[in-house]
Formats: C-alpha cells, structure tokens, sequence
C-alpha cells in the first residue's frame, strides 16, 4: 500500500491540501518569459517585414526557413505561455469547482486549437 | 455527510481594496491585463496566418483589415500591450534574484517599464511609417 493515511485521500478527494505542485506553474512561467524575450523581438522583427508586403509578398517571406521556424518557436512558446497564466488568472478568480474546471478545460483546448491552426497554417505555406 | 458545511463565512485574505494604490500595484494589474489582451490578441496572429495560407482573396480581407484605421488602433494597441508586458518581464525576472526591491529602485522599474513600453511601441510603429 502506498499511501496508508486516510485522512490524506479523503482530503484530496474533496480538493483540499497541497496538491504538491504549487512551484511546477511558476517555474514553467519564468522559463518561457525567458525564451520569449529573444522570440519576441524576432517576431517583432518580423511582422515589421509582413505588415508592409502583400500575398505573394508574405507567403514568400514565411516560405524561407528562417522565419517560418522563429514564427513556430513564437507561437509555441507564447501559447503555451499564455495558457499557464490564464490559468493562473483562473485559479485566482474563479472559485466554484465545477466551473473552475470546466473554465481550465476550455482554456486548453483553446490554446492547444490555436496552437494547431497557425502551426497548420505555416506548414501549409512553408511547404506550398 | 453533504451536511458537512462550515458555520461560519472562512476569512479572506485581505485584497486589492483595502490598499493605498501604489505605482507597483498599478503595473501588477496592467501586467496581467496587457497578458489577458495579448491571450486574445493571438487571433489575430492566427487570422494572419491561415489568411495568408489560403489564397489572395483571403488574405486581401485580414490585410484590409488590419490595414484599415480600426486596424491598425487594434495593433497599435497589441504593440503597447506586448511591448509592456515584455519589460514586464523582465522587471520580475530581476526581483526573482532579489535585486531592485527597495523602495527607490522598484519604483525606478516600474517607471521604466511604463515609459520604456510606450517608448517602444513608438519606435516600432516610427518603423513602421518609415519603411512601410
């Protein structure tokens, strides 16, 4: 047996105590933030380049490899980013447990459905 | 046992309201608000890119529209929110190591995020004007 104590199941049954992994969010926070001040930059960069081309103009530049694997390491890195501190804004203000997780949910498949569409995208036309 | 409730309302924490407004409480708000903006804002990235993915009438409606006035505020407005969330950043990754924590320099990073974000997005749309 594993975990002898009752009283730790029946607490964490009922959401209550540690769930010891309160550090896990934070570090993941700062290890992105730091990734994304490089990113960032390139991605500013970069749609200082797009905002002044058209079609053929854009689908040439995302075409080269360069911009096309910074745009993914944007993307990922931000969305995922993103997730954890909407999830933090979510624990701080929504407290009913039903909706906390239904609310915690939603926001990942969100942020896993964009991350999809413009990783899709960009495949479509790095290799078009 | 669904009977189980506790007698009496459990203490909160003390919040937002029961404070002096200082300028770092300000920043922590806007920090998270400019985060919550940009969450929404990456649609529009998206929009972008599956735009410019699938043919030119596609991406003629994203480009006027981003290249319309509404546009273009959106944008300016995603630039501020990006570039002073970005500073942001960087002010709480310094006071992770403990460093700017007294009370002249964390005020001194705050200003300096708040003016270096404006100052920034300035420069980016300056550019922009130039080049574009």
């Amino acid at each position: 047996m594993t975990n002898p104590s009752f009283r730790t199941s029946r607490r964490r049954f009922n959401y209550l105590g540690s769930a010891h992994s309160g550090t896990g969010d934070h570090a993941k926070m700062r290890l992105t933030s730091l990734a994304l001040i490089p990113l960032t930059i390139a991605f500013m960069v970069m749609m200082l380049h797009l905002g002044s081309m058209d079609y053929n103009g854009v689908r040439n530049y995302l075409g080269h490899p360069g911009p096309t694997i910074l745009m993914m390491l944007f993307l990922g890195t931000s969305i995922w980013h993103m997730q954890i501190g909407m999830k933090a804004i979510i624990e701080d203000y929504v407290h009913a447990h039903v909706t906390k997780d239904a609310v915690l949910i939603a926001n990942l498949f969100f942020c896993v459905a964009l991350g999809a569409t413009c990783l899709y995208a960009l495949i479509r036309i790095g290799l078009s | 046992m669904a009977d189980l409730k506790p007698v009496a309302a459990r203490p909160m924490s003390p919040h937002l309201t029961i404070y002096r407004l200082t300028l770092t409480m300000m920043m922590s708000i806007v920090h998270r608000i400019t985060g919550a903006a940009l969450y929404l804002g990456t649609l529009l990235l998206a929009w972008f890119l599956i735009a410019a993915s699938m043919n030119s009438a596609t991406f003629a409606v994203a480009s006027g529209f981003f290249h319309s006035w509404f546009g273009m505020l959106i944008l300016f407005g995603f630039t501020w929110a990006l570039m002073h969330h970005l500073l942001g950043g960087v002010r709480h990754a310094i006071w992770d190591y403990g460093w700017g924590l007294d009370a002249p320099e964390r005020d001194w990073l705050a200003m300096g995020t708040l003016v270096g974000g404006l100052g920034l997005t300035l420069v980016v749309w300056l550019i922009y004007a130039i080049w574009g």
